[in-house]
């Protein structure tokens, strides 16, 4: 396989990741409003845990735009 | 790959260039007032203007000394909820990291583009959010060693380990703590990059299906449009999201070396 084509694969194969990054985000917000549905008075003492979550699921969806970033360009 | 004929190039909007001609050398390097430089510098004069507004310290607050204490207010609950009563002493550090993160997104959001003029998202260069992250990075480092000296490498081996885990758990906590600094810089960078060249990319296609015919134009240029209005929503919202983030872990870490868990 011709080198450039295979970068292009790779980063678009990269974009799987970013498809992941959105179940673990969106499965974040989903399970933290399900829980404060249930029980609305401890909701907004967790939102700093809501983000921390948030973040740690979202760096890797950004990790995976990285790759295909430094592979479309830097490679 | 990039800047091909006829094509819009979605990195071009984060070139740093120098605003005037010339500039001097240092040690080989030529040293210019670039465009990061001057958004830098307009996020300061904004946040300035917006700090001074607000601080008339009024006994019946007007609107503006509302908005700017309840961001302070913020920052406070922040960090006494993470941290406790020692974390009130880095009130001003998180609160101007958190305000310039802030100003500095949403100053790149600027539609000053309809005007000819080209914003420019200071946080979108790793080499400013790499230097908050070590920052940050640095401050608790320095606080957890100033505190607690060597007993602050307890910190890699978490409350209740069991003695056999210790060689196991250890080197998995230093990599975690380690990629901190990388991961904090790293996020904020990246969410930044990533709405801009989405919308950049959009806004090629409305260009581009345009110039080829009305047609097209209404087929993927009117569809592209009223995305892009959504997805500048969305960067919006990130901008902010992700300036709390960045104040919301540095408080963590902070927490760290304070507390020690």
């Amino acid at each position: 396989m011709d080198a450039e084509a295979a970068k292009l694969i790779g980063a678009g194969l990269a974009a799987i990741g970013a498809g992941m990054a959105a179940i673990g985000v969106g499965n974040v917000f989903g399970s933290f409003l399900e829980s404060a549905l249930r029980n609305p008075a401890a909701a907004d003492g967790q939102q700093g845990r809501l983000f921390i979550g948030f973040a740690a699921a979202e760096l890797l969806g950004l990790l995976a735009f990285v790759v295909a970033m430094i592979l479309i360009f830097v490679a | 790959m990039a800047g091909q004929e006829g094509k819009i190039d979605p990195m071009h909007q984060f070139l740093i260039e120098p605003i005037f001609p010339g500039g001097f050398e240092i040690a080989g390097q030529t040293i210019n007032f670039t465009n990061s430089a001057l958004w830098m510098l307009l996020t300061l004069g904004a946040l300035w203007i917006f700090m001074l507004g607000g601080m008339k310290r009024e006994i019946i607050p007007g609107r503006w000394q509302v908005m700017v204490e309840s961001f302070s207010n913020f920052i406070t609950n922040m960090l006494t909820s993470n941290v406790g009563e020692n974390g009130r002493k880095y009130i001003p550090y998180v609160f101007s990291l958190f305000m310039f993160i802030l100003f500095a997104n949403i100053l790149g959001m600027l539609p000053i583009g309809v005007l000819g003029l080209h914003p420019f998202t200071v946080t979108s260069h790793i080499a400013i959010t790499g230097i908050l992250a070590v920052v940050s990075f640095s401050i608790v480092l320095i606080v957890g060693f100033w505190k607690h000296g060597l007993h602050f490498f307890s910190l890699f081996v978490p409350q209740g380990t069991p003695l056999v885990m210790i060689p196991f758990i250890a080197p998995i906590e230093f990599i975690s703590f380690m990629v901190r600094p990388f991961s904090l810089g790293l996020r904020l960078f990246v969410a930044m990059t990533a709405g801009h060249v989405l919308l950049k990319v959009l806004g090629g296609f409305v260009i581009n299906s345009t110039n080829a015919g009305a047609g097209y134009g209404l087929l993927v240029g009117l569809p592209s449009l009223t995305l892009m209005v959504g997805i500048s929503a969305l960067e919006l919202l990130v901008a902010v999201i992700q300036a709390y983030v960045f104040a919301l872990l540095t408080s963590l870490y902070i927490n760290d070396a304070e507390n020690l868990h």
